[in-house]
């Protein structure tokens, strides 16, 4: 099989996934659950967690089928798939971890149309062996879990003044900006923390940009220095 | 009557699809830095809402329900919206050239917004009649219309506001939908 990049080790797969492709903040796909339900982090996680455990399934199937499916058809094949698997985890959910089922709400079926799920599977399971895909589906749904989960938390804490996991309370604060939780501060806070990385990147580019101009500046200099010289031993041998 | 009322306003403004449900949010930061792509794309969402909501209401309860397989709407419906898609494709592009010109574009996109199915799931979830359907699919979508037209406006003046380099783009619009969604907080009031 031809492939265009270099293969990725697991581990590099993984990492890309969760830092230099995170679905959430760098590649801004599947908004809709992100901002839907991070009001809280056990919810975010919950949300994370079930995507993680849907696209690990449909990329690995996804890749096993890959070449029986005929390519006309591929897209209509990967949303029964999808879909199917959703289901099973609707059921899955409903039947162990029913508070979980009933606060997703609406937005557990909708993983079927997430935009994460689908583009994964269009564009790596589709022509990736199922080793490097099940890697794959691993980065990004962590990647995806660590971005529900950075901004139900910072949304948790800011908004109610406590973050609270299976029953336990991690922080307490006094202050609480209810405003975060409502809808409104979903906006708020993914537009803030996009625009905080986005800034950080865009700064750690120019740096690096500027040790090359030195670098390169360097680099220049010297060449010209090499060409002197050497225009002068020619001049010396002439004369 | 006045309950069918009530339920558009609500469903128009008070709980806005995107900016109090938070569905359809990929192509509401996708498609609204143009006036005339939110336009194409708000018509496009409007006619497949109302249709698919209105079929898969039928089948769910026509079919599925009686059938007791109604474990099976998740898929049913996804097919239903897909299938939605390409006929409504097939039929613009035979009886009006010129609008498959201006949607044409944004149809295939549609089956994978979310608020389509989200739509149709919250119709079954409520337990809505078909005429509640019909009115909640319709300004729901028209909801969706409204704010991704308005917020075109919006953004194609935010190009020429003096915004720091790391905030261009989709930061500034989600701060700035972030505002809208406060403001639309406010209808809540009216009814």
């Amino acid at each position: 099989m031809a492939k265009k990049k270099k293969r990725l080790t697991p581990k590099q797969n993984v990492i890309k996934g969760l830092i230099k492709e995170n679905p959430t903040f760098v590649l801004i796909l599947g908004m809709c659950p992100t901002l839907g339900v991070t009001t809280s982090l056990e919810n975010g996680l919950g949300m994370g967690l079930s995507v993680l455990f849907v696209l690990i399934l449909t990329n690995t199937i996804i890749s096993l089928i890959r070449n029986i499916v005929p390519s006309e058809i591929r897209i209509p094949v990967y949303i029964v798939v999808i879909a199917l698997i959703v289901t099973m985890l609707e059921w899955l959910l409903q039947a162990y971890i029913p508070s979980l089922y009933a606060s997703l709400g609406i937005f557990l079926p909708l993983i079927v149309v997430n935009c994460i799920i689908l583009g994964r599977a269009e564009a790596y399971a589709s022509d990736n062996t199922i080793f490097d895909s099940l890697f794959d589906a691993i980065g990004m749904g962590l990647g995806f879990t660590l971005g529900l989960s950075t901004l139900s938390f910072v949304r948790e804490l800011l908004g109610t003044g406590s973050v609270q996991l299976l029953g336990f309370t991690l922080f307490e604060a006094n202050v609480a900006a209810s405003f975060l939780v409502q809808p409104a501060g979903a906006f708020l806070t993914l537009g803030l923390i996009i625009g905080i990385i986005n800034t950080i990147k865009a700064d750690k580019a120019k740096k690096k940009k500027a040790i090359m101009d030195i670098k390169i500046a360097a680099a220049l200099k010297k060449k010209a220095e090499k060409a002197a010289a050497l225009k002068a031993k020619e001049e010396l041998a002439n004369v | 009557m006045s309950d069918l009322l009530t339920l558009a306003f609500t469903s128009f403004l008070v709980q806005n699809i995107i900016l109090s449900q938070f569905l359809g949010i990929c192509s509401f930061l996708g498609v609204s830095n143009k006036r005339s792509k939110a336009l194409g794309m708000g018509l496009a969402v409007f006619f497949v809402i109302t249709l698919s909501g209105i079929v898969t209401w039928l089948i769910y309860y026509k079919i599925l329900e009686p059938g007791g397989i109604t474990f099976m709407r998740t898929i049913v419906f996804i097919l239903v919206v897909a299938a939605m898609v390409q006929i409504l494709e097939m039929a613009i592009k035979k009886f009006s050239p010129l609008l498959y010109g201006s949607l044409g574009v944004y149809l295939p996109l549609i089956t994978t917004n979310c608020a389509v199915l989200g739509v149709a799931l919250l119709n079954i979830q409520n337990n809505f009649t078909l005429s509640e359907t019909v009115v909640f699919s319709a300004f729901t979508s028209l909801g969706y219309t409204a704010v991704i037209i308005i917020f075109s406006y919006i953004r194609e003046q935010m190009l020429k506001a003096p915004i720091p380099e790391g905030f261009k783009g989709i930061p500034s619009g989600l701060i700035a939908a972030s505002i809208m969604a406060l403001l639309f907080k406010g209808f809540v009031g009216l009814i």
